[in-house]
């Protein structure tokens, strides 16, 4: 169980029911639980559609697309089943939000799921989370369990006459199904493997049906919209990033934690007030803004509103709201090191660009950072991130490139400075002792 | 579908909607690189060789993804794409031994042409290549981890178009790797389609590996001698002390009715050709013994003999059994030989299927039969009898990848669960036995009782509505049941047929008259004027069937018995004493049970050692060309003439062999990947004639062509390795006999009759091993 933190900025709406033990379902339906759903029901799937336009959520797993617009691409006239696929595969490093949500609030991910059924009728949904999350599976297995208990889930949901079913899936460990397509070949049972697009998953998805997918935070949001109005959640934000979404905050602050914020506040603000700046007042040396796989900015460029337009002007991504701060200690060598490591490890395997390159950096990195790099490495490094990017399969490439082609461009002088055997300054000894062939 | 209009690298394309982008620049002649694509099996986008721009798309695209539309603007040739392509080929070889001096694929191997076009010369990578170890998966399929290259191809084959899903992948990341399903090794058809589409040299073969390098063999494009689908095989042949040894087969080029769809016996067991122990010498028995003689020897004492015992017991007192893997050439020449030299209708041959009674049925409707090609294209397919995956692996292939890749119905009537009802609309299995009923009631007949009814009913109404049915039956229909059958193809608009035998000539066997009652062209006898006018005289009377000669021999009436690649004793189960009285003469290529009773064996080539045509199940008639010779052997062909010669025929009357100097046909020195082919197309673009020799089968093809209806196909598209497809009775005639005259092999996918048993491959695949041994005898 994550501590839970606050500070008078936020404006809680998705996190408005953390640690008030709302995951039982008699407290979230004191807390206003279900009340959006049942609002919902009466509504056409074009107001429900509308109001979610309205309200400018944009998918918060991070590639922020416009929600009501993609639910509004799910062809109406089409005889198929329709699902509804709840992301909960959450694994891009450095963000933690969706597991307090599952944790704290899976009511209003079910709900979530099914005002986005009303939206598109869908009859069933799947609420699939990551493999490593089991016991917010056993949370939400329960919270399944006592909303079909209560009529709200199955034949005849709230006496409407309508039908509705909800299950939940464990994934088996693997970043890569964080990919809306990978998650719904894994869903069916098959290797964890993106697919061709398009066609798209709105017209042919899980088990070719049209499927509506969106991350659990996104879902989580709908309930509010409905229940709140659309303009309210809208104004929140900026123009066409609306609301508040939750940012994980993480690295080297004094206050790390998910915080609901709306979208466009200062990154700036958001660390040094917010995140209580940084320990023993140490400098900013870069900021991860959105996860792992955005790129990095340097101390001088952190002075940005924290929407999806914002962050993109200054050449990095909103992302999954995920935010590591990274003081003047950390060797950013290392850090472009660990990174790799994790997308070597996590890359499907599915493409040469990805597999392939994603090995070839983790093993020049290493040996780099531990003193073994020579000075074609380092633009090795870029070269082989540059040709990585936007030439694979699926974002994961790119997500593997983006970090290392800013980290290598924007702090060079660190790689120069860990050349010709001189191992790692910030860590002589730490690195050495990962290299014991090359090194001196 | 209506066309769609592109423009890639400037040039206008127009193209049917929905149509690839990677296949739409193929049709200007722009090449889009990719390993993981392959046509006819699923896309996966996986190599990003292929990668294009495409005009208003922010990053590259997959030519092999992209479906084309109206207006499309695509740039195949930028510096951008040539990078990305560089780029990949790099990481490819990063991890990649560059064991090419000793890889089997070298100098055929796709990442050597893509590394030659798109350059990558420069190693930019310190640590150590990842290295596993090499595995042996089945006593063929080999796979070398390192050199794989993860196009999936293997998989999707062994999957989509074999429905075997042998091959999966194992692990994820650098890790990812291609392994079996079945732990340590292949359960599986041990096609080698994996090994043939692999475009490194990942996947090895065991018959193949480390044997030559591709450039050092001849190519020699022919037909596959084993089952009756004729699929076209190009061997690799190598010289060896012994003459010639074929070390590959494969279809590489997607000629013929095959695609690149091989079997285990058309990839491996050619085998047979290369043992140590086929005769070489001809024997004949003295002293109760088989001793070696010279050609010269053996062939004067055979036509001494049959001379000799023609003038003193007659014709009716000798017999002939001809082969299904005889060309046509050969068993044409084998009826001839019969009816005017040896002046007898004593001749027959291991009827597989009732080929006879099918001209008959068939009478007049000359265009009815469907040729391997339309089984892929066919709206519907229905089959009765047989087991295609185990005894026409060929008609399997085409059926299944129709259903998948043309959303062909399949409707399998069957006695037993055969594979094919897997992709089957519907599947009937019917009591065994039971076929003749079925074809009768789909004639128009009732079921009695039986819990079939509704489902025939259903199934016949279902049938009627198809527009070109194609009709494919085993040999469990005979006789009278395949005009029932026949009856019905005309109640289906566009309904064509196939009768499927098990050899590789069966077809050309009973379609050049290997009957002791028809004529080449199932001509009845009476009605052979045609024949008459260019050989002469002829006996009039039928003569002995196949089981007849063997009652003959029995009672001491046959005087003398010309085996021609068959072997009866042991496929019919007779004493080996029964032609102790007769003077046996057998021509094959081992010391089969029947050579070992004979007086005289004549050690033959087999069909990778001469030239010809053969005619597969369908009546698609191949080209056979010779691959090289082993030393000591002579073509039946040669063999029969030399003996008409020795007793005293005049030769040029059996062969009408063209006057001049001996041809350059290549017939008599190993035809020379196609260099006779371009000789003659070019001899018959400039209206001149042939000249051939009286050991030049193609002097026989002049004369079927002239004589046997159905058989005019275009000379040039034949020679130029074409299947063309005959046409079935043009004339009326055919005869309907006696069913047990039809004694099917049953071989199944690991065996081939007699020269199967000979085959290493076919008797080390594990598969085989496990198999429940099948009733079956060999044929020849």
């Amino acid at each position: 169980m994550a501590d839970l933190v606050s500070h008078p900025d936020e404006i809680k709406v998705v996190s408005k029911r953390f640690g008030q033990g709302a995951a039982d379902i008699d407290r979230y339906l004191a807390l206003d639980g279900y009340k959006a759903a049942q609002k919902a029901l009466p509504m056409t799937p074009d107001a429900i559609i509308n109001e979610v336009k309205t309200s400018g959520l944009r998918g918060r797993g991070g590639a922020g697309f416009p929600t009501g617009m993609k639910w509004s691409f799910v062809p109406k006239d089409s005889p198929k089943q329709k699902y509804i696929l709840c992301n909960g595969d959450e694994s891009e490093p450095g963000t933690c939000k969706d597991r307090l949500i599952l944790e704290h609030d899976p009511h209003s991910v079910i709900e979530g799921v099914m005002i986005a059924g009303l939206a598109v009728n869908a009859e069933s949904g799947y609420i699939y989370i990551r493999g490593e999350y089991r016991y917010l599976s056993i949370i939400m297995q329960k919270a399944i369990k006592d909303a079909y208990a209560r009529g709200f889930l199955g034949k005849n949901i709230f006496g409407s006459g309508k039908k509705f079913d909800v299950y939940w899936h464990g994934g088996a460990g693997a970043y890569e199904v964080g990919e809306e397509s990978a998650l719904m070949e894994s869903l069916e049972g098959k290797r964890g493997i993106p697919r061709i697009k398009p066609p798209f998953p709105a017209v042919v998805g899980l088990w070719g049906s049209p499927t509506v997918i969106n991350n659990v935070e996104t879902l989580a949001s709908a309930p509010h919209i409905i229940l709140d109005g659309a303009q309210k959640f809208a104004d929140y934000g900026t123009p066409k990033n609306g609301g508040v979404r939750l940012f994980c905050l993480s690295g080297h602050v004094n206050k790390p934690g998910v915080y609901e914020l709306p979208l466009g506040y200062s990154l700036k603000k958001m660390i040094y007030e917010v995140g209580g700046g940084i320990p023993g007042g140490k400098k900013i040396k870069a900021v991860v803004p959105g996860g792992s796989s955005t790129p990095v900015l340097t101390a001088d460029e952190i002075d940005i509103a924290m929407d999806f337009d914002g962050v993109a002007k200054a050449g990095s991504m909103l992302g999954s709201g995920g935010v590591v701060v990274i003081d003047e200690s950390t060797c950013m060598v290392r850090f472009a090191q660990y990174i790799m490591k994790f997308y070597q490890h996590e890359s499907c395997g599915w493409c040469i660009p990805c597999r392939e390159g994603t090995d070839w950096l983790k093993k020049t990195l290493d040996r780099f950072h531990a003193g073994g790099g020579v000075k074609k490495d380092i633009n090795n490094i870029q070269y082989l991130a540059e040709n990585m990017m936007g030439r694979t399969f699926c974002p994961l490439g790119d997500a593997a490139a983006m970090p290392t082609i800013s980290i290598v461009t924007k702090f060079r002088k660190e790689f120069e400075d860990h050349l010709e055997g001189r191992p790692c300054p910030y860590d002589p000894v730490g690195s050495v002792r990962l290299l014991p062939v090359l090194s001196h | 579908m209506p066309d769609v209009n592109i423009t890639v690298d400037g040039k206008k394309v127009t193209a049917p909607a929905g149509t690839l982008l990677i296949e739409a620049c193929k049709t200007v002649g722009i090449e889009v690189p990719a390993f993981c694509y392959y046509p006819g099996l699923s896309l996966q986008g996986a190599c990003r060789m292929c990668l294009v721009k495409v005009e208003k798309m922010p990053k590259l695209q997959t030519a092999c993804t992209t479906v084309i539309s109206e207006g499309m603007a695509v740039t195949t040739d930028h510096e951008e794409i040539h990078q990305a392509r560089k780029s990949m080929v790099e990481l490819l070889l990063g991890n990649h031994p560059l064991d090419c001096p000793v890889c089997d694929a070298g100098g055929e191997c796709e990442l050597q042409d893509m590394t030659f076009s798109y350059g990558a010369s420069e190693s930019k990578y310190t640590e150590a290549k990842n290295h596993k170890e090499e595995q042996q998966w089945s006593p063929v399929v080999f796979f070398d981890r390192p050199r794989c290259i993860l196009c999936y191809r293997c998989v999707r084959v062994c999957d989509e178009a074999m429905d075997v899903a042998a091959l999966g992948i194992q692990n994820r990341g650098s890790g990812s790797v291609i392994a079996p399903n079945m732990g340590d090794h292949l359960d599986c058809e041990e096609c080698g389609m994996c090994i043939d589409i692999c475009p490194v040299g990942a996947l090895t073969s065991g018959a193949y590996r480390y044997k030559t390098r591709p450039w050092e063999m001849n190519h020699v494009a022919t037909a596959c001698t084993h089952c009756g689908d004729g699929c076209k095989t190009t061997l690799g042949v190598r010289r060896s002390e012994t003459g010639m040894e074929i070390v590959r087969g494969d279809n590489r080029d997607k000629s013929g009715p095959n695609g690149d769809f091989l079997c285990v016996k058309g990839r491996y067991a050619f085998d047979f050709a290369n043992r140590t122990d086929r005769l070489t010498q001809p024997l004949v028995r003295r002293n109760g013994k088989l001793v070696p003689v010279t050609w010269d020897e053996a062939l004067t004492y055979v036509g001494q003999k049959l001379a000799e015992i023609r003038s003193q017991s007659g014709g009716a007192s000798m017999g002939v059994i001809g082969s299904n893997r005889t060309t046509n050439e050969e068993n044409y020449l084998l009826q001839k030989f019969a009816r005017v030299v040896l002046q007898t209708n004593n001749i027959d041959h291991q009827r597989t299927a009732d080929f006879a009674a099918f001209a008959a049925a068939l009478a007049g409707r000359p265009d009815a039969t469907a040729s391997a090609r339309e089984v892929f294209d066919a709206p519907a397919i229905l089959l009765i009898g047989n087991d295609p995956t185990e005894q026409h692996p060929l008609l399997a292939y085409q059926i299944r990848n129709n259903v998948r890749l043309h959303k062909a119905r399949l409707y399998v009537v069957n006695s037993e669960s055969v594979k094919l009802r897997r992709q089957a609309t519907l599947f009937s299995q019917i009591p065994s036995g039971s076929e003749a009923a079925f074809a009768a009631f789909l004639a128009g007949g009732d079921v009695a009782n039986g819990a079939n009814r509704d489902e025939w009913n259903a199934l016949r109404d279902q049938l009627r509505k198809e527009t070109g049915l194609v009709i494919a039956f085993g040999s469990e229909l005979r006789g009278a049941s395949i005009a029932s059958l026949n009856k019905f193809a005309l109640s289906v608009q566009g309904a064509k047929l196939i009768c499927l035998a098990d050899y590789a000539n069966s077809r050309g066997a009973a379609d050049m008259g290997v009957y002791p009652d028809l004529l080449p062209g199932y001509v009845p006898l009476i009605q052979g004027s045609k024949f008459k006018a260019e050989w002469g005289t002829l006996p009039d009377a039928a003569g002995l069937t196949l089981p007849g000669m063997v009652d003959a021999a029995k009672s001491c009436k046959l005087k003398a018995l010309l085996v021609v690649g068959a072997n009866p004793v042991f496929r019919m189960k007779l004493d080996p004493a029964t032609f102790a009285n007769s003077f046996l003469v057998v021509q094959d290529l081992f010391l089969s049970e029947t050579a070992a009773v004979a007086d005289v064996v004549l050690p033959a080539a087999s069909a990778y050692e001469k030239s010809g045509t053969f005619t597969n199940t369908y009546g698609d008639v191949q080209l056979v060309k010779q691959a090289g010779e082993i030393t000591g052997t002579k073509s039946d062909f040669e063999i029969i003439v030399r003996i008409a010669e020795r007793m005293g025929y005049d030769v040029a009357k059996l062969v009408p062999f063209g006057s001049g100097s001996r041809a350059d046909m290549g017939q008599s020195r190993g035809a020379q990947s196609g260099e006779a082919d371009r000789h003659a197309v070019w001899l018959e673009a400039q209206g001149l004639e042939l000249k051939m020799n009286p050991f030049d089968p193609t002097a026989v093809f002049d004369e079927i062509q002239r004589l046997v209806p159905g058989y005019q196909v275009s000379r040039l598209n034949l020679m130029a390795g074409n299947d063309q497809h005959t046409r079935l009775d043009q004339n009326g005639g055919g005869a309907v006999g006696d069913p047990a005259l039809i004694q099917p092999a049953n071989d199944g996918l690991f065996s081939s009759g007699s020269t199967g048993r000979y085959s290493k491959t076919l008797n080390t695949v594990m598969e085989n091993r496990n198999r429940v041994e099948m009733p079956k005898v060999a044929a020849d």
